[in-house]
């Protein structure tokens, strides 16, 4: 895609305005680090893929009421990064820009800059519907289409690609194929997708979503509504997943934040307090609230 | 009395009511149909379908001009009506969000749904019939249209409302555009409850009365599809027969009310069936 999205941020030289991380209400960062070196790569031989999204200094707004104060982080390509936080954080409404699905309701705004390829999607000439079409959305209740399986999957790519029957079969199976449902629904193709279970519906809606080929994964507690089964397999397949998708998730379940991500945002009050490899998240957080919070001492 | 028995005779007392006034609404409904049945039944022959209303005084006879004519001018009044009805409903329902228009609309139309029947005959009697110069089955056609409207409006919306946000959400996310939202997800999502709206307004008009008579009135024979002339209809032959002496046009107007009755039951049963296999809802 864009140049811009290079190991090195185009945006370097004015760092400072995209490092804080408000370690305590606004007071003075204690451990202000650069976005663009933290979180640092896994391991020494392998760079950190890009950042493919850019959030900086994000303010969201119900009516009168401000949700979001400020957000700076970025999201790497092809890695997961977890949004965790107790309920009312702000970690959905953040997802929600990101695709600007919140604009459905007109007391919703957002202010500053969401940069995704190093273009601002919150631009208002940007057209919503090409741009939903690349950042991919799964939300905490399956939401399958009143249609066929097939018509489900078949959905999203008829919208934006005319394709022979065949080459369309093919699209929905190995959709269907990533998401780990083919087997079960192979031979039931025609049926509706409300005859599905919770679990298999969910997975229908992330075959659903990867099968427009989008650039992006916003995962919105995608596992919530689910048995333990069901949510295991979500996690593998959100596994798989980031190694073709930039993927965000958010969800009320550490453990699953330390089992599927690679970057975990801490979030509380609208406030991004703490953002990190999940690996130093978990195990030594450099915020006391942080450190509460996955300890369960609140939240 | 301990806290908890005092919440099962509550309890209790709510439930017998509930189920008295059950009882009593499907008493009548039993009693009417069972009275059509017993008094109408016998006056569904052969002829009934075939020959056309008798004079006064005369011997047996049918609706077949009625059952016409009817279905003629109850269908024309849907077809106008419910596109009409299904557009507005939809207008209020997904574009109506923070639009001012939306609220009078609704308002007005709430006005128009409690409006008594033979207002909206009066006006098309205004309309169209003193324009016109006589009375015809396009009037009523019209008339029928005009009821069939806040119907389907007041059904379609509440039906589209009642879609889940989230499944709109979906189909937004995915890049689709508003209107294709509309047609292919809340649309199907929603199509029992429309059709089922669509289906209670044929059944409002198929038993209208007071519209008809001053629009198309009522023709003794049968003319086809003579749409620019009184035309034949079963509520107001049932009504004129009913209050008649005549022992053979009662026995007609016991008829033309029970199949009218049953053809609305039928009507219902089907399209909660039809839509049942069609496998859109759960």
């Amino acid at each position: 895609m864009s140049t811009d999205a290079s190991v090195t941020p185009p945006e370097q030289g004015r760092a400072p305005a995209f490092t804080a991380f408000r370690a305590d209400g606004g007071a003075a960062p204690t451990h202000a680090v650069a976005l663009s070196e933290a979180p640092r790569p896994t391991e020494a031989a392998t760079p950190a893929p890009p950042e493919k999204v850019i959030v900086r200094n994000l303010y969201f707004f119900y009516k009168k009421y401000e949700a979001l104060h400020g957000i700076n982080l970025a999201l790497r390509d092809k890695r997961v990064t977890a949004f965790i936080g107790p309920s009312g954080c702000g970690k959905s409404t953040l997802l929600r820009i990101l695709n600007r699905i919140y604009q459905l309701y007109p007391e919703q705004r957002a202010t500053g800059e969401v940069l995704v390829d190093g273009k601002n999607i919150l631009d208002p000439g940007v057209d919503l519907n090409l741009l939903r079409a690349k950042i991919g959305m799964v939300f905490q209740k399956p939401t399958p289409f009143p249609m066929s399986i097939y018509d489900n999957i078949a959905f999203g790519i008829r919208l934006y690609e005319k394709l022979p029957p065949a080459e369309l079969d093919e699209r929905v199976e190995s959709a269907l194929r990533r998401a780990a449902l083919w087997d079960e629904v192979k031979d039931k193709l025609k049926q509706s997708g409300l005859s599905l279970s919770g679990g298999q519906q969910q997975r229908l809606c992330i075959a659903r979503a990867i099968a427009v080929k989008p650039e992006i994964l916003l995962l919105d507690e995608p596992a919530s509504a689910l048995d333990p089964i069901s949510t295991q397999r979500i996690e593998e397949l959100i596994g798989e997943l980031k190694t073709d998708y930039c993927i965000a998730i958010v969800t009320h379940n550490m453990q699953q934040a330390a089992r599927a991500s690679d970057y975990t945002a801490f979030m509380y009050l609208g406030e991004l307090v703490e953002f990190d490899e999940t690996e130093a998240i978990f195990t030594h957080p450099k915020n006391k609230r942080t450190e509460d919070y996955i300890t369960g001492r609140f939240g | 009395m301990s806290p908890y028995a005092r919440r099962r005779l509550v309890n209790t007392t709510v439930l017998t009511l509930s189920f008295a006034a059950t009882a009593i609404g499907l008493i009548w409904l039993a009693a009417i149909l069972w009275t059509l049945l017993q008094n109408g039944i016998t006056a569904i022959d052969f002829d009934f379908f075939t020959q056309d209303t008798p004079g006064s005084g005369g011997d047996g006879g049918g609706l077949r001009n009625a059952i016409f004519g009817s279905l003629i001018m109850t269908a024309l009044g849907t077809v106008v009506g419910a596109p009409i009805g299904i557009l507005a409903g939809t207008f209020l329902a997904e574009f109506g969000r923070g639009n001012p228009l939306a609220p009078a609309v609704r308002f007005i139309n709430d006005i128009l749904l409690s409006a008594p029947s033979i207002i909206v005959g009066v006006f098309v009697y205004e309309a169209m019939v003193l324009r016109m110069g006589h009375y015809s089955a396009w009037a009523g056609s019209v008339a029928l249209a005009i009821i069939v409207i806040p119907v389907v409006i007041r059904t379609t919306e509440n039906m589209l409302n009642l879609v889940p946000g989230s499944l709109r959400e979906a189909a937004y996310a995915l890049g689709t555009p508003k209107w294709q939202v509309i047609v292919f997800i809340t649309y199907r999502a929603a199509m029992q409850g429309m059709l089922t709206g669509v289906l209670l307004a044929v059944a409002r008009v198929a038993g209208e009365t007071a519209p008809l008579l001053f629009t198309v009135v009522n023709n003794q024979f049968w003319q086809g599809v003579a749409m620019d002339a009184q035309m034949a209809n079963l509520p107001v032959v049932i009504f004129q027969f009913a209050m008649s002496p005549d022992h053979n046009w009662q026995r007609l107007a016991w008829g033309g009310a029970l199949i009218i009755t049953f053809a609305i039951l039928i009507l219902n049963i089907s399209a909660r069936l039809l839509a049942n296999l069609r496998g859109f809802s759960k």
